[in-house]
Parts: C-alpha cells; sequence; structure tokens
C-alpha cells in the first residue's frame, strides 16, 4: 500500500490576493486582476498587448531588501509563498534531512536574464552583478525556498512550460510515497510580465488583444474570447506523509490521492485537437487515486482563454469522465487570475484544495455566451459541492505538449 | 577627490545597500569577512559599485588584499591621487 499523502499548508501569491485567505475570499466572489499596465516600456517597444495580471501585492513589499535584491522576482513570488504555506501548516519541528522541495517555474529569471544584457551591453562585463547567473537560473526558486526552508532532502524544479507548477505536485507525490521524503513544499512561481515574453506570445496571436477591457480579456470557454492575459506570483503546497502529519496532530485540508503526467509528442505548441494526451493524463490520475469517474465532483480546468485550447480540454474531460460530465462543476479560475504560466498549476491546486475542504467551486467570470461546442457546466458563481466523499481534479497543459492532472481526495 | 571621511560614508552606504548592515557598523578597522559577515559575492558588488562611485579601478588581484573597511577606504584614496 502506497503511503497516503496529504494537504497541510497553503500559500500563494496572486492577481486577485497576495496571501491564500484574500485570494479564496475573491476567487469565490468573482473578481478579475487584470489591468492595463502603466509600465513604460509598453509604450516604449509599442507592445500590442497593454495590459496583464500582476501580482496584487508586490513580492518587494513583503521581503526585505537585502532579499529582494539576490533574488529574481519570480523567486521572491516563490519565498513568500513557501513561507506562507509553511507558516500555515503550523510545523515547528521537522527532520531536514526529510523535507524536500518541489519548486517549479516555465520561464524563469528572465527579468535577470535580460537586465544583465543590457548591462553588459551599456555598462560592460566588469557592471555584471556576481549573482547574475544564480538569480537568472530556473531552479533559482526551488533553491530559494529549500535555503529558506533548511530543506535538505533535495531540492527539484520540474520544467514544463504551463504543466510545471501542477508536475512539482506530482514529484512531490512520488518523493513522498518513494520513502525519500516525508514532508514536501511544493508549488511554481511565475514573473514573466515582461516586454519580451509578452512580445513573443502576442506574435504567436496567444495573448488577448482586448486593450480596452482588460478585466474582461480573460474568458474561458467564451465564444469571442481571443487568448489569454499573461499573470503572475506563485503557489505553494505543504505535502506530508499521513501518518507525519497525524502524529503532530495537524490539520489536513485533503489527501494529494493521485497524479499523471503524459506527453502529446503531436506538436510543440498546438494541443493535440483530440486531446488525447489530456485524456491519458486524466485517465491515469484517477487510477492512480484508486478513484472512480463518478467520484469527481468538480474541475479546476486549464483552461487559458485562447480559442484553440479550450475545447481539446474539454474533449478530454469528456472522453474521461463520460456522461457523468453533465455532474461536475467546472471552474476556470484563470478567468480572474490570468495564465500564471508555470505557477499556475500550484495556484489552481491551492484552489482546488479549498473547493474540496470547504465544499466550494470558485467562480468563473467574464463568460456571457458559452461556446456551444464546449458543453460544461461551467460554475459562473461560486456553487457549493457535494458532501459525502468526493473528488476534485485540476488540469495543466503546457507548451512542448505536457499534460499533468492532479487528483484531491476530501478528508473532511 | 574625496577625502577619507567621505570615502567611508560612501563605502558605508554601499555596503548597506547591498547587506543592509547599518552605515553606523561600517567602521575603519572591520573586517569585511569576519566582522560584517559579507561574503565574496557581496565583496564583489560592493567592489565594483566603489569603483563607480569613486572613479577607480580595483584590480580582482588586488580585493584579496582589502581585508579591512580602512583597507578599502586607503585603496581608493591612493587610485584617486
Amino acid at each position: 500500500m502506497a503511503r497516503k499523502v496529504v494537504i497541510t499548508g497553503l500559500g500563494a501569491t496572486t492577481p486577485i490576493g497576495g496571501d491564500v485567505p484574500t485570494m479564496w475570499k475573491n476567487a469565490l466572489i468573482g473578481v478579475s486582476g487584470a489591468h492595463t499596465l502603466t509600465d513604460d516600456w509598453v509604450t516604449k517597444y509599442d507592445l500590442p498587448v497593454h495590459f496583464a495580471a500582476k501580482a496584487s501585492t508586490p513580492a518587494t513589499e513583503i521581503l526585505t531588501r537585502v532579499e529582494a535584491k539576490r533574488l529574481d522576482p519570480s523567486s521572491q513570488f516563490a519565498v513568500v509563498a513557501a513561507r506562507e504555506a509553511w507558516k500555515d501548516s503550523g510545523i515547528t519541528e521537522v527532520d531536514h534531512d526529510r523535507l524536500a522541495v518541489a519548486f517549479a517555474t516555465g520561464i524563469g529569471g528572465v527579468w535577470t536574464l535580460l537586465d544583465a544584457w543590457d548591462t553588459l551591453r551599456e555598462k560592460g562585463p566588469r557592471r555584471v552583478l556576481p549573482m547574475t547567473v544564480p538569480m537568472l537560473m530556473p531552479n533559482g526558486a526551488a533553491a530559494a525556498v529549500s535555503l529558506d526552508l533548511g530543506a535538505r532532502a533535495g531540492a527539484h524544479t520540474p520544467v514544463s512550460a504551463c504543466a510545471s507548477g501542477t508536475e512539482a505536485l506530482h514529484l512531490g507525490l512520488e518523493l513522498i510515497r518513494s520513502g525519500k521524503a516525508d514532508v514536501v513544499m511544493a508549488g511554481g512561481a511565475e514573473a514573466a510580465i515582461h516586454p519580451l515574453p509578452m512580445a513573443s506570445f502576442s506574435s504567436m496571436q496567444a495573448l488577448s488583444r482586448r486593450n480596452d477591457d482588460p478585466e474582461h480579456a480573460s474568458r474561458p470557454y467564451d465564444r469571442d474570447r481571443d487568448g489569454f492575459v499573461m499573470g503572475e506570483g506563485a503557489g505553494a503546497l505543504v505535502l506530508e506523509a499521513e501518518e507525519h502529519a497525524l502524529a503532530r496532530g495537524a490539520r489536513i485540508y485533503g489527501e494529494l490521492a493521485g497524479t499523471s503526467v503524459t506527453a502529446d509528442a503531436y506538436h510543440i505548441t498546438a494541443p493535440d485537437p483530440e486531446g488525447l494526451g489530456a485524456t491519458r493524463a486524466l485517465k491515469a490520475a484517477l487510477f492512480d487515486a484508486r478513484a472512480q469517474d463518478t467520484d469527481v465532483v468538480h474541475v479546476n480546468a486549464h483552461a487559458t482563454s485562447t480559442p484553440v485550447g479550450d475545447k481539446p480540454e474539454y474533449t478530454a474531460l469528456k472522453a474521461s469522465l463520460g456522461n457523468h460530465l453533465e455532474n461536475v462543476a467546472v471552474s476556470a479560475t484563470k478567468s480572474q487570475t490570468g495564465h500564471l504560466l508555470g505557477a499556475s498549476g500550484a495556484v489552481e491546486a491551492v484552489m482546488t484544495v479549498l473547493a474540496v475542504y470547504n465544499r466550494k467551486a470558485p467562480a468563473t467570470i467574464n463568460l456571457e455566451n458559452q461556446d456551444p461546442e464546449i458543453p460544461l457546466d461551467v460554475v459562473t458563481t461560486a456553487r457549493d459541492l457535494p458532501a459525502g466523499d468526493v473528488v476534485a481534479l485540476s488540469n495543466s497543459f503546457g507548451f512542448g505538449g505536457h499534460n499533468a492532472v492532479i487528483v484531491i481526495r476530501n478528508t473532511n | 577627490m574625496a577625502s577619507n571621511e567621505e570615502i567611508l560614508a560612501g563605502l558605508a552606504e554601499i555596503v548597506n545597500e547591498e547587506t543592509g548592515l547599518a552605515p553606523e557598523a561600517v567602521e575603519l578597522d572591520k573586517s569585511f569577512t569576519d566582522d560584517l559577515d559579507i561574503d565574496s559575492i557581496s565583496m564583489m558588488t560592493i567592489v565594483v559599485n566603489a569603483e563607480e562611485k569613486f572613479g577607480v579601478r580595483i584590480p580582482d588581484e588586488e580585493v584579496k588584499n582589502l581585508k579591512t573597511v580602512g583597507d578599502a577606504v586607503n585603496f581608493i584614496s591612493g587610485a584617486q591621487a
């Protein structure tokens, strides 16, 4: 019998709240974190997209100046969210050799890299800060969290674009099940509201261009969706072997019952139109959780609001859950937060855990005319979930054909 | 040309910016590593910022000789001359 893994701590810093209580309160109300950008680079480079969903509380307001100075903005978000999750877990004593980190990112230290490149070109190599490489490396966030917590059972960085955060939970589960760790700080962080990724995502027509109405731009499943909205922030979850959590009398939010990761091997950016890779991930995650299709009451969907992305996820859900899908309350929280790329899976995992724990599915905003080809039961205003034993899913898909799914089971 | 007092004050500002140490803690007889707990990476950042502030060049091979704040003040003062 595999070790059971439970969730005992939650942390988040997002466009709709700088901590978990604020984010969750807003997620139930249904608010937009997207706003017009006031940064000078938007006009300087004449970017076609003028808005994004920035973190509502800048990390530099929470960290000390010296802490912030040595961390890329993505790692700053990671440390903020991980500290909240750690405090929330109530863990006071831990065997640090049995504490691991699995902290993902999609893009990593893009601000640090490109600022340093500017410095090199304008001022020469002598002015390039010695901390440049440790700040820009993709494992920077995992390393910063490991240092902060004294986690010595390995600090890992799954990188699979927008599936990264969910893949971190997959890895965290494996680390505990395999006996390599008893506690894992798992999560994802991203800080890519930078002109270069913004320009690149614009070039591939992936971003919404609703410049005159940013709050209504992220509209998953809506007929008039025209792309995703860039978000930033981090999510963090304390995963703990059940016996470890019970021994210390921890408050348990739910069980990370199963996970799965698959690859499409279809196209570098386009999802498999039949959603075959996603279907395999969904089925495998449910099997891993020893859950029946009919146990599923809620899905926090990947649903980024792109014209091509939202439908294959529906196809995959239909193929996995069949007619039971009619009874599943689907929330697309990117309508509120925007798309946090490598952090999105972690933030949505926090939302999914809270949905199961509180029996409440968060709101999907901006759904005015539902795409008739996607006949899901979308939660437009926060809704109660059934009592009894249930599971909920959170899906994440990433460029590269990465599909990651987690299954959360109630423990209350 | 900055006086030694001005160089000390300027260095204290740079050290504060990099490490958060109170500027008053940066005194002439203090060792960068033993007293101020400044690691080699912070030291290189401080050196480069001092070069820019005082318009001098501090060669990499010289940095290891700058054990105390006073050593740095003297070096910068001499380099300006």
